[in-house]
């Protein structure tokens, strides 16, 4: 599966807290509201410049803080394709599987603010096409792999009825 | 080969013996949500048809983050929960009630069991002996309505403990230090293991503030060995029967061990805007750092055992001018513990502001929002950038004896300055003992050797022994321990 789009780039540590602020308590029951604010308090201007399809690129840590699911929801229904970074908190990258958003983990260093990207999600491939280098990210355990194929958890359960991970 | 904690508990769940990396299903002992998670919870739970709960009697609904109510959006989450709990007969635990990391290791969580809860600091129930892990509202929907979850399970850090802690300088400096040391994400996708001496002597409510801050370092758990005073706490709650020992085996496999001497430690600040951003408090001090607000309270450290610091630091004394000091008891138990010590009164004269058990200025939803620019600093375990509701505010977080220095002070302070008023740890009157007279004469008993034990030390220090404080069999054992401390 191929996506295309730009790259936004953050840096290290991006919090839940930056995702989905504790301000914005009252809207966690009102996703497309909530959405409208993704990542704001670590780029205002984020929310109003993402198109379908790109792709926000971290660095070390991505997601650490809170078990808000309500993060790679709202990362999802503002359009994005991925989210790649050298590294994710354990509870954001089980969260993001969880609801069907792909999150990668690759050397982000490479790539650069605005950068046009080709995401190989089954080849397991990041093309930069803005400069031209090529990164390879590690695949996700079966597990992982068997629910975001199934479109996210509660997907795989009405699928099955019961956990099928075998 | 020996098993860590976390092979030991999640394989009694999966039903047969696991290791480290394994992935594997496992049956959940308590699942809990809260106001910020539970709505998405039970709405996959309606969108999938399955509107129950396997086990209702250990599955527990907290109303916290907003509580009471801060807005009618809010006030509409928490009818759905209600409504949930009645129609499934999952508890609920209503507002007021407390913060549910607080009110669950309290009241559910015994050695032994699995936790799985939507909120990211469910690894406090770690200094149970369960293993207790924080995922999302889906995974945890799942978890509650058919009673099992999968895990890998996470290979261990060891982090051994040893010394005596200083006086000023308690468990949140330890752990403050570690994350400090190890970083952030030093410890993602792993089980933190606390042992060693000083841990088998700290009390539990030292252990939680441990356990709940290991997903700080990234951890998935932070999980303590159950002993006898794990079986001391449960009897305090009511629930001593639930009781069982749990250690890792001698030989188990550890990824890494960390040896810390807390009779090293000094007081620890973590600065904005990282939790491993951390200073010791002579940095700190030098720095002149003027705060506006101080906030006792959260699932990190607002039990009974903090105020009793935070009230002792303050007795007597006034506010600096211009602070604000916002303090919120973590349970309605600690709350009812706190009116009967006078901890409460102690406070407000000195002129903190109280605030209902719950979680709302740490998340920045209501009862503590900064101004632009201003500084907090806070008992709590998170001070990312717009945690406590404004991305323009700067937290700093501390021990609770440290904001109780700082809001006399008006400036980060060192509370070893009040070292006078601050006895060493375990000295804490602890409410909630069981009245039975039993009891009650082990107590005095414990006491009385514990005078005793110090009355030696002192005698040994000037190598006068006075022979008529200590009973002669007393002073000899504490002798001999000291010797042979000497010689190790």
């Amino acid at each position: 599966m191929l996506i295309k789009g730009k790259a936004h780039k953050f840096g290290d540590g991006i919090s839940t807290d930056h995702i989905a602020p504790g301000r914005l308590f009252h809207l966690r029951s009102n996703l497309p509201e909530l959405a409208k604010h993704v990542l704001e308090d670590a780029d205002p201007e984020f929310p109003n410049k993402v198109q379908e399809g790109d792709f926000v690129v971290g660095g070390k840590n991505f997601g650490q803080g809170s078990s808000r699911e309500h993060a790679p929801t709202i990362i999802k229904l503002a359009g994005v394709g991925a989210v790649m970074a050298k590294s994710f908190a354990r509870i954001f990258f089980r969260n993001s599987i969880n609801v069907g958003l792909p999150v990668l983990i690759c050397d982000t260093d490479k790539i650069n603010p605005g950068d046009e990207l080709e995401v190989d999600l089954t080849g397991g491939v990041v093309r930069d096409l803005t400069n031209g280098e090529t990164l390879t990210f590690s695949p996700l355990p079966d597990v992982m792999i068997k629910i975001l194929n199934d479109g996210g958890l509660a997907a795989h359960i009405q699928k099955y009825g019961d956990f099928n991970l075998d | 080969m020996g098993k860590t904690l976390a092979e030991k508990l999640i394989g009694e769940h999966a039903g047969k013996d696991v290791s480290a990396g394994e992935i594997t299903l496992a049956s959940v002992s308590v699942a809990l949500t809260q106001d910020g998670t539970g709505p998405l919870a039970v709405k996959q739970l309606q969108k999938l048809g399955l509107e129950k709960v396997a086990n209702p009697d250990k599955t527990v609904l907290f109303l916290d983050h907003s509580a009471p109510a801060s807005r009618k959006e809010l006030a509409n989450d928490h009818m759905t929960l209600r409504k949930f709990a009645e129609k499934t007969g999952a508890q609920l635990s209503d507002v007021g009630n407390g913060v549910c990391h607080t009110v669950v290791n309290e009241d559910y969580v015994s050695p032994g069991d699995l936790l799985i809860g939507a909120d990211s600091h469910t690894c406090t129930g770690g200094a149970l002996c369960a293993f207790s892990t924080g995922m999302g509202s889906t995974d945890v929907a799942i978890g509650m309505a058919l009673g099992k979850t999968w895990l890998r399970v996470p290979e261990t850090i060891r982090v051994n403990v040893t010394g005596k802690f200083p006086p000023g300088v308690y468990p949140k400096d330890l752990i403050l230090h570690l994350i400090g040391m190890i970083g952030a994400d030093g410890a993602t996708y792993k089980a933190l293991e606390f042992g060693g001496p000083a841990i088998d002597k700290l009390e539990m409510e030292g252990r939680f503030t441990l356990s709940n801050m290991a997903v700080e370092a990234g951890a998935k758990a932070g999980l303590i060995a159950s002993d006898n005073i794990t079986r001391e706490y449960l009897k305090r709650m009511g629930r001593g029967g639930e009781w069982r020992e749990i250690k890792p085996d001698p030989d188990a496999v550890y990824e890494r061990v960390i040896d810390i001497d807390v009779s090293q430690l000094v007081p620890t600040v973590a600065y904005p805007h990282t939790v491993d951003n951390t200073r010791t408090i002579d940095e700190a001090v030098k720095d002149h750092v003027k705060i506006d607000q101080c906030y006792l309270g959260t699932c990190t450290n607002s039990r009974v055992s903090d105020w009793a610091i935070v009230a002792r630091m303050v007795k007597g004394r006034k506010i600096a001018p211009g602070m604000r000091f916002i303090a919120c008891p973590g349970s309605r138990k600690v709350q009812e513990d706190l009116v009967k010590l006078g901890y409460l009164q102690t406070l407000i004269e000195f002129g903190a502001m109280i605030i209902p058990p719950g979680c709302g200025p740490c998340v920045g939803v209501h009862g503590g929002i900064l101004g632009d620019g201003e500084r907090v600093v806070a008992s709590q375990n998170r001070n990312f950038q717009g945690r406590m509701g404004n991305p323009e505010g700067f937290i700093y977080l501390a021990s609770p004896a440290t904001v109780a220095a700082t809001a006399i002070k008006g400036e980060l302070a060192d509370p070893r300055e009040f070292a006078s008023t601050l006895r060493s740890l375990g000295t804490v009157p602890m409410p909630h003992a069981p009245k039975k007279k039993a009891a009650k004469k082990k107590k005095a008993k414990k006491t009385a050797r514990k005078k005793a034990k110090k009355t030696v030390k002192k005698a040994a220090k000037k190598k006068t022994a006075k022979k008529k404080a200590v009973k002669k069999t007393a002073k000899k054992k504490t002798a001999k321990k000291k010797k042979a401390a000497k010689k190790r």
